[in-house]
């Protein structure tokens, strides 16, 4: 059992930087670290290969410049290798763009049984990127998954819904998004650091895949931002200490309101 | 107007009632374009309400009911729009079914998806989507620059819905063409979770409960003053993650995205993700210990205190009225 899962090195979401008026970029002035809601998948991809009694997990990911930190912390939780695409025309690329690099990614990782994904990322949150590398690979997929299980060549997937959630059987491969808190992401252990830092990465840029520079970075999304505007703020309102008596602040408001 | 058609990706649950987002947009894309057509799974069931909402016809994609939708729908879609039948754009709410479809269509047409929209504007004969970033402090205007058919990914309840008082949409069957390994993934059983007392999508009034409340039981309490209050309970991602209630209680940025009348936020520190899916509510009350908590920011009225020791107190307070 081989899974793929593809993660991505974010800002650290305390400190989310801002957008270059200029260069519609965002300032990445800080490190770099693993997506928290990508945890979820390397967990979960560990745990499956576990139980399947063998086989790897390799990440694959993309960056505008080298950066490994956060590989390296899923390196650390057990992940085997990743696949880095790191080109300075990755700059400003798409949710479709992210899908076709990583795609062809995929394909250089190796034979994948499974191929694993957050439902969106953190900062970008398009959503979108699971279903365009499905497409991209010419694979079903399975978006939103509560619950995997393997079985054989199909994978059985608890499948979040608006109004509950619908089991869905797939052949693998295929391609899984897997929603935040199906399962503990484990700390990475003192001797699964030491271990991440002499774990390949393999460092690959666009031409090494046979993408056309052209086709991704912000030329190749085919859209432009024309405006970065302050959005409208609420007024402030009151804001009281509870000296005991906070409660009524909330009756009297609510009273107010004539909902109560 | 420059936009001549828009195409809307309708939705609607089991027994045929169209989801309020499928109708905002509706409203929406009449305002922007001269002929307003949709596509659905339940063609024949949204035809009544989809037309008095303004579109005019509805391309029906019959037979993929044990199918996830994404995979028939992009296929449909894309072999019309290449089939010479091209909108100017799709609108597709921000739903699991949406998402879906709006990737896969992307790929077929290898054009871009603009998403997380809560508004469009026409620029240049164009349309441009505004996209809020940065926990809605910010707004993004962005438009596409090819003239490929613009895929356009809507947030609930960013429109209010309005009836044009147009008679029932034409039904037109559309087919879908072989979908190979892709079209593999098959529903074998759907899941309805029970809910009671008003939902999350339609209350007047929502508490949420937090991180703040310290542990799972204490969740009762939120449960006890949306009951008072006659609300629906809500949760932050936080606790959600946690396992304390279920996603289907999650207000935020995933999740619901909710606008009622008033919002109780109950020890929930208002992280970006959560404060999308909130801030439009039209009145706002933060309960939390942290003074310098962002939930105050967009709080009418905030207490700073601990909600082990308000909510009990509010709790009964409202129940001796």
């Amino acid at each position: 059992m081989n899974v793929v899962v593809c993660v991505k090195q974010i800002p650290d979401p305390a400190d989310p930087g801002s957008l270059d008026p200029n260069t519609k970029t965002l300032n990445r002035s800080a490190k770099l670290i693993l997506d928290e809601s990508d945890s979820y998948g390397v967990e979960m991809a560990l745990q499956l290969v576990t139980k399947a009694g063998g086989g790897e997990v390799t990440l694959v990911s993309m960056a505008p410049n080298s950066e490994v930190s956060g590989l390296r912390t899923a390196l650390a939780m057990g992940a085997a290798k990743a696949v880095l695409v790191s080109d300075e025309a990755l700059q400003g690329t798409d949710a479709l763009g992210t899908a076709k690099v990583l795609a062809k990614a995929i394909e250089r990782a190796g034979e994948a049984d499974l191929i694993l994904t957050a439902t969106e990322s953190s900062d970008g949150y398009t959503g979108t990127v699971p279903t365009q590398i499905a497409e991209l690979l010419g694979l079903p997929s399975v978006t939103f998954a509560k619950e995997i299980h393997l079985e054989g060549d199909s994978a059985k997937v608890q499948r979040q819904t608006e109004s509950g959630y619908d089991d869905v059987e797939s052949p693998l491969p295929a391609v899984v998004s897997v929603t935040a808190g199906v399962v503990e992401p484990r700390y990475p252990s003192f001797k699964g650091i030491m271990a991440a830092k002499s774990k390949p990465v393999d460092q690959v840029s666009l031409a090494d895949l046979g993408i056309d520079p052209a086709t991704v970075g912000w030329a190749g999304g085919g859209q432009e931002i024309v405006e970065i505007v302050k959005a409208e703020e609420r007024e402030s309102g009151t804001i009281v200490e509870d000296d005991g008596e906070g409660f009524q602040k909330v009756v009297d408001f609510l009273a107010e309101l004539k909902v109560i | 107007m420059a936009v001549s058609k828009i195409w809307v990706f309708a939705e609607a649950s089991d027994d045929g009632h169209v989801s309020p987002t499928t109708l905002e947009m509706l409203t929406k894309a009449r305002s922007l374009a001269d002929t307003v057509e949709v596509v659905s799974k339940q063609g024949n069931d949204v035809a009544a309400a989809v037309g008095a909402h303004g579109a005019t016809k509805v391309y029906n994609v019959s037979g993929v009911d044990n199918t996830l939708a994404g995979v028939p729908l992009a296929a449909a879609l894309a072999a019309a729009i290449d089939g010479g039948n091209a909108p100017d754009a799709v609108f597709l709410a921000t739903s699991y079914d949406g998402r879906d479809t709006a990737g896969r269509l992307s790929v077929r047409l290898d054009a871009p998806v603009i998403t997380n929209i809560v508004d469009l504007q026409e620029i240049d004969g164009g349309l441009a989507g505004v996209e809020p970033v940065f926990g809605g402090t910010t707004n993004v205007v962005t438009k596409f620059t090819t003239d490929k058919v613009g895929i356009f990914l809507i947030r609930p309840k960013s429109f209010a819905a309005e009836e044009s008082g147009g008679g029932a949409a034409e039904v037109e069957e559309l087919s879908v063409p072989d979908t190979g390994a892709t079209g593999a993934a098959n529903v074998t059983n759907r899941f309805v979770e029970e809910q009671t007392g008003p939902s999350l999508d339609d209350a007047d009034i929502v508490v949420s409960g937090g991180r703040g409340l310290g542990e799972k039981d204490k969740y009762d309490m939120v449960e006890q003053l949306a009951k008072a209050l006659g609300a629906a309970p809500g949760a932050s991602r936080a606790i959600v993650d946690a396992g304390w209630v279920p996603y289907s209680y999650q207000v935020g940025q995933t999740g619901k995205v909710v606008k009622p009348n008033v919002y109780i936020a109950a020890g929930i520190s208002g992280a970006t993700q959560h404060l999308v899916g909130m801030k439009g509510s039209k009145n706002i009350i933060a309960i939390n210990k942290d003074p310098e908590a962002p939930i105050f920011s967009v709080a009418d009225l905030g207490i700073v205190g601990d909600v082990h020791k308000v909510l009990p107190k509010l709790i009964e307070a409202l129940q001796n009225r």
